[in-house]
């Protein structure tokens, strides 16, 4: 069900106010709904105070989509990064088959009102010295923020202990992704970039890899600080060999799947303008196998969002989606089009 | 689903790239950067030049050329060819001599090293006593005479290199028979100078550097003559009979003595400073060469007056009332004279003057009037000026092929029309499949053509594209006009000029249509000229027009180099490449890109501002695309605020020399308050050590951004007739490539042949790709429903390739520094891609489409990517799979310019600068192949008993 107002772009007021003006609306003054926004990016994104609200109005483009969910059956997972755009990631379904079943989701915060800046992410397959750690940059200002030197590590080697050169973190930028994640330090030795050794590789090679694969970056680094690492019960109970979680049928997949389901996310993002002058992401030819899978994901994601959404029952209108959707205007003074910046032929 | 095949172990796949693909480092072209010794042989004709880095190459007839390298790395400081042999003796500045010889192997001479060997002395003596300063090969090829700094010379038996001991010459067995009172033991420090009888192999001269000379009975051993040299001795030559000798001397004389068995009067002849009578420079080296009509050349370096022309480097040839001083732009390192070598002959009647000088080799004829040079058929300067860029052009038309030449004949008739003297050895190398043009520009605003078929880098024109604009140097300045009464007799030889009058006329980037004979260059200044071939001089307007890359944005202001003046009215032009179009680009930066369509009558060019299209048929300007992005001031400042940051950064690196200097320096210091200074060392080496510790080499880590410096900076522009709106109807289109990773696609609409005058060509900009990792777009690529890349324009039209395929889809290509990435066309979306940088940490640097053969069958060929990256690797990847087929290291990484400067051909050959005077050229494939392959023949020696000649050539140089 769509609704679409007009809205002050200078003067957006309060959430509180702008909460009441949704359930005004909608007419449902006394459900309890979450508010969402989809961002620049395509990612679905929560409204619940001021500052997102006004972060959400200034992105709008100049049409601001709104969602609302009752909050009783609210899909958390929703929210997040490449929401809007995901799709099917076939290698992942054939590696994991339990992805399609619906694993119940244990809600520990309120991740709804965040997005992932970073994870450690392969805990259960990694020595307990190593840390791999995944920084997700948004096209957003905040910087990556660290930099990294040349220098030297010891390592265990059938000759004894050796000294071999390593790659380590040299400094943070205050304000940086990496310093905000907390996961990363000075004098971190950085061992592996996207899943791929850095060892005998150059400093500048590795500045590259790193920056190449800037927008999904997974570090595995060995802290310099040891105490903070994770300690896990199946390494004390003594069955070391064994993983814990039943269904990874090995731990090599396990890397494969995680580090190549990154790649296949922040891939496709290149964009096309036709000339409409409309900026566009480059679809991917797809082959006709994998069209059918990516279509089988949009109705997945369709059933789910439609049990968390407001039931149309509740609406006045009549309306089969079940979702709510709204477009907001805001006007926008002095915005540049692509096309005026361009050529002497107009388009 | 390309992910779950498993990387490439096709059995059959494997066996055909073995047929397709070999990594051959072939040849070298050019000169050899820092020569240091220079060596001839007349009884094999063949040359030889040792550089600085310890390499030693070897040339005779065109196409002969032999290279080795000595282990070390040392200069190599002599070089004497072992008479009557293929064989030679290198002296190297460690003191340590090497026996290289030519041997023939599998059907062709190689150059191979024997044997090294260093003198040693007794225990305890200094190393002077042993170290090496002249080097006389027997001409009974059994011994080596070594003449030593201490006086000694030591006698070596070759090829063993046993040191003779009881055969020694010392000091004290020269000086018994020379009476005591204008010598003492002093006057036998340092041999300067060895030389074997002409006609008695049984005698030898000795030239002690304090001016004693000595004749030597070898059978006898003792001295037989002597000769008192009042001055320094620089050198000795024989004349042919025997009778006489020269000598030459610090002060810039030279003096010639008489030798007669009666008479052992030591006085000279004759002894002339032929530059006095003020003081002059020292003749290092001297010729007397004997003619029949009576007069002799006497050819010799150096002697010029110290206070006005000390700082020349010069040869003088002096025959009869004839007398010249070549006058060389750089140090003259050595050189000889090529003569009768016939022992029989009467006369040395020589032909020719060679003269190694440190940045090229003049040869010049003697037996004509006026001595012209004679043009090198190798051993080309490539940096007379410094080269900017290059471009190669496979499988040249004969007509143009023809044309070419004969345009630059007409630029060549001040050379001397001797066959080139140095004809030792036989090519046996195929001739080259086809011919292949090899084009670089340089700084001076010229473009040379080189004819680079085969082994032989050979100029055959030089363009320059000067004339058409207003420069400070007057064109007619011409070095060799000397008045009459000019002294010295200075004539200024060779081609090396290494001063550009102004650097903005450099070179940046060619394009040349081989079947139209059109040429495109693009300059520093933003200059584009669009030439076209005239086979006749002539005189006309260049047509001028201006492209302006930023339109009027506000903001805006250049701050680099002001534009080139262009030159009003008629310019006259020789025959050959005519200029008849310029575009100046607005800001003048640098031209970074350029395409030519010959076909559609355009040129396209881009700077870091934008990219244009202007039209040379109706001299229009079509369009012109700014590409800038609005926060990049950098881009807009010019070069000068980089050339501000490279000189902050050259002062900080000569104050760090500076301060590591001074603490070694400290750290030598010795005496009494060495503990102190050993103190103060400590301490500035923990102040040094906690300075680095404050700023190691560190890397900063971030996310490529659209308002990052450079990012409107054109790398790449490309043509194609393809499906750019819809699949049913192709047309023109212009693509550009950024350092911002956009690529820009342009729909043109050319009008047909018939009414190309009467309609504008139009463009439409059509799509705009960003890619998402904003890594520099180095190359675009069109692939047509086969699959193959579509060919150069009027290639079809030549027959020389099939038509594209038109029907099926076609597929663009972009290669990012980072990415190869494969789109369908006319809607893009992607389709495959190979990641480089992501997974291995390496960049591209060059990308270029080859054909490659199979060296098994002539039917198969295929067309791969090849790849250049950061690292100087090379790869091959496959078309249009985007799979890697195989990787050479083919360049150090460390060698930046080296990698800047490569070039592919079309055929999966390549070149790239190893020095700024050499190319190295090297071949990825099997079929294509272009290698020295020749043979070395021992000439036959006609009679056992005639008297060896002594191998006068391999004069010792100073050290």
């Amino acid at each position: 069900e769509f609704r679409r107002f007009s809205l002050e772009r200078s003067k957006p007021g309060k959430f509180e106010e702008f909460y009441g003006l949704l359930q005004h609306v909608h007419k449902i003054p006394n459900v309890d709904v979450l508010v969402g926004y989809t961002d620049i990016h395509g990612d679905l994104l929560p409204i619940n105070n001021d500052d997102n609200y006004h972060k959400a109005v200034s992105t709008a483009n100049p049409l601001l989509r709104i969602f609302i969910q009752r909050k009783e059956d609210a899909d958390y997972s929703a929210f997040g990064t490449d929401t809007m755009t995901r799709k099917k990631n076939v290698l992942s379904n054939v590696l994991r088959p339990d992805n399609h079943k619906k694993k119940p989701h244990i809600v520990i915060s309120m991740p709804q009102d965040f997005r992932p800046v970073s994870s450690i992410i392969d805990v259960d397959i990694l020595p307990e010295t190593h840390r791999r750690v995944r920084l997700y940059k948004y096209g957003t200002d905040k910087p990556l923020g660290f930099y990294i030197r040349d220098g030297s590590s010891v390592r265990v080697t059938p000759h004894g202990l050796e000294k071999v050169p390593g790659i380590f973190i040299s400094r943070l930028v205050p304000g940086g992704l990496a310093q905000s994640t907390g996961l990363l330090a000075v004098n971190d030795e950085v061992l592996e970039v996207n899943g791929i050794e850095v060892s005998g590789k150059s400093l500048d090679q590795v500045t590259d890899m790193m920056i190449a694969n800037s927008r999904n970056l997974i570090i595995t680094v060995r802290p310099a600080n040891q105490r903070n690492n994770v300690v896990r019960n199946s390494r004390t109970s003594g069955s070391s060999g064994q993983s814990t979680e039943s269904s990874l049928p090995s731990s090599t997949p396990n890397i494969l799947g995680s580090l190549l389901q990154g790649e296949e996310e922040s891939d496709e993002e290149d964009i096309i303008i036709e000339d409409s002058g409309e900026p566009q992401q480059i679809p991917k030819a797809a082959p006709a196998s994998e069209s059918i899978e990516s279509l089988s994901q949009i109705e997945l994601l369709h059933e789910s969002s439609q049990n968390g959404f407001l039931p149309s029952s509740e609406m006045n209108l009549n309306h089969s989606a079940g979702s709510i959707s709204m477009e907001y205007e805001v006007p926008e003074p002095g915005r540049k089009s692509l096309e005026e910046d361009g050529t002497i032929i107009t388009l | 689903m390309r992910r779950f095949l498993r990387p490439g172990h096709d059995p059959v796949r494997e066996r055909l790239k073995r047929d397709l693909f070999q990594f051959n480092k072939t040849v070298e072209h050019g000169f050899p950067h820092q020569p240091s010794a220079l060596g001839y042989s007349p009884f094999l004709r063949l040359m030889a030049i040792g550089t600085r880095s310890g390499a030693i190459k070897l040339y005779g007839a065109p196409g002969v050329e032999f290279m080795g390298l000595h282990e070390e790395n040392n200069t190599v400081m002599q070089i004497h060819f072992i008479p009557d042999q293929c064989q030679l003796v290198t002296l190297l500045d460690d003191n340590s001599l090497h026996l290289w010889s030519l041997k023939q192997h599998g059907g062709a001479s190689e150059l191979r090293e024997e044997h090294r060997f260093t003198l040693k002395g007794p225990p305890g003596s200094p190393p002077s006593a042993t170290q090496v300063t002249a080097v006389l090969p027997h001409s009974s090829r059994e011994v080596l005479y070594l003449g030593t700094e201490s006086g000694n010379i030591f006698v070596v038996e070759l090829p063993s290199f046993r040191v003779l001991e009881d055969r020694t010459i010392t000091p004290e067995a020269v000086l018994q028979r020379i009476p005591e009172d204008n010598c003492n033991r002093r006057s036998c420090e340092l041999v300067e100078a060895l030389r074997e009888h002409p006609k008695n192999p049984d005698q030898i001269l000795i030239g002690y550097s304090r001016g004693l000379i000595v004749l030597w009975d070898l059978q006898n051993n003792k001295a037989t003559h002597h000769f008192l040299g009042s001055q320094q001795l620089e050198n000795l030559y024989w004349q042919r009979d025997g009778s006489k000798f020269i000598s030459c001397h610090y002060d810039g004389s030279y003096s010639q003595w008489p030798v007669s068995s009666d008479n052992r009067q030591s006085e000279p002849l004759e002894n002339t400073v032929p530059y006095g009578p003020f003081p002059c420079k020292a003749i290092s080296k001297i010729y007397w060469q004997t003619t029949k009509n009576g007069l002799p050349y006497i050819i010799f370096q150096g002697g010029m007056p110290r206070a006005s022309y000390g700082d020349r480097h010069s040869i003088s040839v002096i025959h009869g009332s004839q007398q010249t001083a070549f006058d060389f732009t750089s140090r003259v390192i050595d050189f000889f004279i090529i003569f009768s070598s016939d022992p029989a002959a009467e006369f040395d009647d020589p032909s020719a003057l060679v003269v190694l000088a440190e940045e090229e080799l003049v040869v010049i004829d003697l037996k004509s009037a006026g001595w012209p040079a004679v043009h090198p058929p190798y051993l080309a300067s490539l940096h007379c000026s410094a080269i900017t860029c290059s471009h190669h052009v496979s499988n040249i038309p004969l007509k143009l092929w023809e044309r070419i030449i004969s345009a630059g004949s007409k630029q060549n008739i001040h050379y001397s029309s001797m066959p080139w003297p140095i004809d030792g050895g036989t090519n046996i190398a195929p001739d080259p499949p086809q011919r292949d043009l090899l084009l670089t520009g340089h700084e001076d605003g010229t473009v040379r053509f080189w004819d680079a078929s085969g082994v032989c880098l050979h100029l055959l024109y030089k363009l320059s594209t000067v004339r058409v604009f207003l420069t400070d140097a007057d064109p007619n300045d011409n070095m060799n006009t000397l008045g009459e009464e000019e002294w010295p007799p200075l004539r200024k030889v060779g081609t090396f000029d290494p001063y550009s009058d102004d650097p903005r006329l450099g070179i940046q980037k060619i394009y040349l249509c081989k079947y139209s004979g059109y040429l495109a260059v693009a300059g520093t200044a933003g200059q584009v000229l669009v030439m076209e071939l005239n086979d006749e001089d002539a005189e006309h307007v260049v047509d001028h027009a201006e492209a302006d890359l930023l339109q009027d944005q506000e903001g805006y202001r250049w701050k680099g180099h002001e534009k080139l003046k262009t030159r009003d009215g008629p310019v006259r032009f020789e025959a050959g490449f005519q200029p008849f179009v310029l575009v100046q680009c607005q800001p003048p930066a640098v031209v970074t890109s350029l395409a030519l369509h010959s076909e559609w009558k355009l040129v396209a060019f881009g700077t870091s501002h934008g990219f244009g299209l202007f039209d040379h048929q109706q001299k229009r300007l079509v369009f012109v695309k700014c590409t800038l992005h609005p926060s990049d001031q950098l881009a807009l400042e010019g070069p000068l605020s980089r050339v501000k940051s490279l000189k902050k950064s050259l002062r900080q690196s000569f104050r760090r020399i500076r301060r590591s200097r001074v603490s070694s320096r400290k750290r030598r210091g010795a005496g009494g308050n060495a503990s102190e200074v050993q103190e103060a060392n400590a301490k500035f080496d923990q102040d040094v050590l906690q300075e680095m510790e404050l700023a190691p080499v560190q890397r900063k880590i971030e996310a490529r951004s659209a308002e990052d410096s450079f990012t409107g900076f054109v790398r790449t522009l490309y043509f194609a007739d393809t499906f750019l709106r819809d699949s049913s109807r192709h047309c023109p289109s212009l693509w550009a490539g950024t350092n911002g990773g956009t690529v820009y696609a342009f729909c043109l609409r050319v009008p047909p042949a018939e009414r190309r005058m009467d309609e504008p060509v139009r463009a439409e900009q059509a799509k705009e790709i960003q890619l998402m990792h904003r890594a520099p777009v180095v190359g675009i690529l069109v692939l047509d429903g086969r699959s193959t890349p579509l060919p150069e324009p009027l290639e079809v039209a030549h027959d020389l390739s099939k038509s594209p395929d038109m029907q099926g889809s076609h597929q663009l290509l972009v290669v990012s520094e980072e990415q190869f990435k494969v789109f369908t066309l006319p809607k893009v979306s992607s389709k495959l891609k190979l990641k480089l940088t992501a997974l291995e940490g390496c960049r591209v640097r060059k990308v270029t489409v080859a054909n490659f053969g199979s060296c098994k069958t002539d039917d198969y060929s295929e067309n791969d990517l090849a790849v250049l990256t950061n690292l100087g690797d090379i790869q091959i990847i496959s078309l249009p799979f985007l799979k890697l087929q195989i990787r050479y290291p083919c360049i150090r990484k460390e060698d930046v310019s080296g990698i800047a400067s490569c070039v592919f051909t079309k055929y999966g050959q390549g070149f790239y600068l190893i020095s700024p005077s050499e190319f190295e050229r090297f071949s990825l494939s099997t079929k294509w192949l272009v290698e020295p392959r020749c043979i070395v023949d021992m000439p036959e020696v006609t009679s056992n008993n005639h008297v060896h000649k002594s191998d006068t050539e391999n004069a010792a140089r100073k050290s």
